[in-house]
């Protein structure tokens, strides 16, 4: 089923398109871009990860993204991480001794590195700085993220279809509004197609805590749930689902290896092209300070292989979806969105503007919980 | 014939001062070790871990940045712990005094034209150390008046603390401006301890955590009440017999203990974090009981391993940096750094001897 559906698919088709634009590229800079080619200093780029590199989830993806810079530029770039980063004061020292150490593009990758990113990108003018999933910028701060929650709706889709319970388990990692927005948007393609279904949450309030993450993971079994998703980078919730023989979803990398029975499909950040650009943007002297919110159209976000147990009019579902909200024509979270208490917070027709689903602190209707607060 | 540790009748002097340099000597061979297995030059990596973050102005700056916490949480438990009392939760108390620090800094931010004058921040260190030092109370209170086992209250208020301040970050004091991230407003100017060197984050929090190595000095080595805090921790029944009350050093280990670490939290959110999340410490509450252990509970020996853990974390990110070693090996060296400071301490309280017999338990040896 998978490869009658996969050769038309978006990642193929991005991949090659992206190749093509790298050959062409190349192909220009081997006139224009000789002298940084024969320059001695490769340009040193630095990541700062929030987790470690092998927690097979977010920073793993993100470190990915720096394999495909090294890949791409060969010796013009050198490339450098420092993982597992606390978010407390200890950002801020590894940011500016990677900007002294002479990185001249650094990516910060966690929501809790902003204001960090921020002081460190007023001490060091001429770096430039990439801060993952923020909103404050400056001349020398991007800011990119992920529409994530377009691929939250298509798991919620198989979800609503696959349960038998009707009781979706849901481990969610750090209650600000990106999760919320996730959770939001499953629930909306959950009970698009299962109206009778409910979305449980529980909070673990952490991006990387295996430990936690399996407890939840085991709580939402035991309280009904037949389906488990999750918000945190750990395969851990896979591996729950697994041993009890449910079904779970791959957060921000295939983690298929650690459940195939279990493991639907995934939603896969996939930054290897947005970081492969900026590093060409300040190679070529065409940086400038940007907001990027990429999605599906773009392959920022992108679904990982549908397991072969799933029935094909689950995949013809999920793939209508898929096609839809790359295309535009579906938003996961148009209205009519109702609230948990029932008030019609977007009325059927209209579609949410970026302001707030970038500050979204409600639950719809169809999620057992509260948002702390 | 083999090794034999023997107990010795009397601590060694010698031993004090020699085994910290015992467990260097250890370290760097079996560091060397570690590097060269991993494919790297042995003497670039210890270079890079222990020295490469000392030359320059912006490393030793932030030494003492990650130092001043560690230190001010450290001296405060060593109080404690030289009286028998095991205030495991400095954590909490750190929390709660970047809490009510924090609190009056936003309040000031959000209601005083101009975000308050030259008296905020005193008025913030005096909240900090109100802060830990009413978090650190209630295990005082419970212990003197229920007998409540300190070690476990003081360490489960500290899960406390942490759901209050994410309450508070999440609720009430979450920035308006923020897009209901978890944050509060940043901090205005006049909440910002000064910085002492331009260039660097070094601010004078710093110190704060010198002032506080000296006042535990003198309370600790030439005061009265030190005195006392030594002789009911070493025999209890001893104190009470010269009339020393057991109660007030239970008292007086958790409020110093609760004030200086509710001070390092208000060094924290007010120097290098500037606002307040649910971020603001990795952990120096508990980092710092191996501090206070490291510097043997003594002052000055919690100034020197409040700075040399500190270099262990500096050290670390310069190995990741500079040679490209995962979080996981400078973890490991950071471990094996600790394992001979404090494995060699048996050097103190034991000699080895080469024996002929099979070692005969001590007593009978005659």
């Amino acid at each position: 089923m998978r490869k009658v559906i996969r050769p038309g698919g978006p990642v193929l088709s991005r991949r090659t398109l992206a190749a093509g634009a790298a050959a062409g590229t190349l192909l220009a800079a081997s006139g224009l871009g000789a002298t940084r080619a024969r320059a001695a200093d490769p340009l040193k780029v630095g990541f700062v990860y929030v987790g470690p590199v092998g927690d097979y989830g977010w920073s793993y993806q993100h470190d990915q993204g720096r394999l495909a810079i090294e890949a791409e530029f060969g010796d013009a770039v050198a490339t450098t991480y420092v993982e597992s980063v606390p978010e407390g004061a200890d950002a801020e020292r590894v940011l500016s001794q990677l900007a002294s150490g002479g990185h001249g593009l650094i990516f910060a990758t966690s929501f809790g590195f902003m204001n960090a990113t921020l002081k460190a990108a007023r001490q060091f003018p001429q770096v430039k700085f990439e801060h993952c999933t923020g909103y404050k910028r400056a001349d020398n701060v991007s800011t990119y993220m992920a529409r994530f929650y377009e691929g939250r709706y298509i798991i919620g889709v198989i979800a609503g279809m696959m349960t038998r319970s009707n009781v979706i388990g849901y481990v969610g990692a750090v209650p600000i509004p990106e999760v919320v927005r996730g959770i939001n948007a499953f629930t909306q393609g959950l009970r698009s197609v299962n109206p009778e279904a409910t979305v449980k949450v529980i909070w673990v309030n952490a991006w990387y805590d295996p430990g936690k993450e399996r407890e939840a993971a085991e709580t939402l079994v035991a309280q009904g749930a037949d389906v488990l998703s999750q918000h945190t980078d750990s395969p851990a919730p896979v591996q729950v689902a697994a041993e009890k023989g449910l079904y779970a979803f791959g957060q921000a990398t295939d983690m298929r290896a650690f459940g195939p029975e279990a493991h639907l499909t995934a939603i896969v950040d996939d930054w290897d092209s947005y970081y492969v650009d900026r590093t060409r943007a300040v190679l070529d002297g065409t940086w400038a300070s940007t907001d990027t919110w990429g999605g599906l159209s773009t392959g920022m976000v992108a679904m990982s292989d549908y397991n072969d147990a799933l029935p094909e009019d689950v995949v013809a579902a999920a793939e209508a979806a898929r096609v839809a909200i790359a295309a535009g024509t579906l938003h996961p979270l148009a209205g009519p969105l109702t609230d948990q208490a029932g008030t019609v917070r977007m009325a059927e027709g209209e579609v949410p503007d970026d302001g707030l689903l970038l500050g979204m602190d409600w639950f719809v209707e169809g999620v057992q919980g509260q948002v702390p607060r | 014939m083999g090794l034999r540790l023997e107990p010795r009748a009397e601590r060694s002097r010698v031993m004090v001062y020699l085994t910290p340099l015992v467990a260097a000597a250890l370290t760097v061979v079996a560091g060397a070790a570690l590097f060269a297995a991993l494919g790297h030059d042995p003497v670039r990596a210890l270079f890079a871990f222990f020295v490469a973050p000392l030359t320059t102005a912006f490393g030793l700056g932030e030494l003492f940045v990650k130092a001043t916490p560690l230190v001010l949480c450290a001296l405060g438990l060593a109080v404690g712990f030289r009286g028998n009392v095991w205030n495991i939760g400095a954590e909490g108390q750190l929390i709660l005094g970047a809490v009510f620090a924090g609190g009056l800094a936003l309040w000031a931010g959000e209601t005083i034209p101009g975000g308050g004058g030259p008296w905020l921040l005193p008025a913030m260190v005096v909240m900090g150390i109100l802060g830990g030092m009413a978090w650190a109370a209630i295990p005082a209170l419970l212990r003197t008046r229920f007998n409540a086992n300190e070690i476990l209250v003081s360490l489960m208020l500290t899960y406390v603390a942490g759901l209050l301040l994410g309450y508070l970050v999440h609720g009430p004091w979450r920035d308006p401006m923020g897009y209901n991230f978890p944050e509060s407003a940043l901090f205005g100017e006049a909440a910002l301890l000064p910085p002492l060197v331009a260039g660097t984050r070094l601010h004078i929090g710093a110190l704060f955590a010198l002032a506080a190595v000296a006042g535990t000095w003198v309370l600790l080595m030439r005061s009265f009440i030190g005195f006392q805090i030594k002789v009911v921790g070493l025999a209890p029944r001893a104190g009470g017999y010269a009339g020393f009350s057991g109660d007030r050093v239970v008292w007086l280990g958790l409020l110093c203990g609760g004030g200086l670490a509710g001070l390092a939290g208000m060094v924290e959110v007010a120097g290098p974090i500037g606002q307040l999340h649910t971020q603001i410490s990795p952990g120096y509450g508990f980092t710092a009981i191996i501090v206070a252990f490291l510097g043997r509970l003594h002052p000055l020996g919690i100034l020197l391993a409040g700075l040399f853990m500190a270099l262990t974390y500096l050290g670390g990110d310069t190995l990741q940096i500079e040679l490209g070693l995962p979080r996981a090996v400078t973890g490991l060296f950071q471990g094996m750094v600790l394992f001979f400071l404090l494995a060699s301490d048996v050097l103190i309280h034991h000699r080895i001897r080469w024996s002929q017999r099979p070692a005969i338990p001590h007593g009978e040896a005659g």
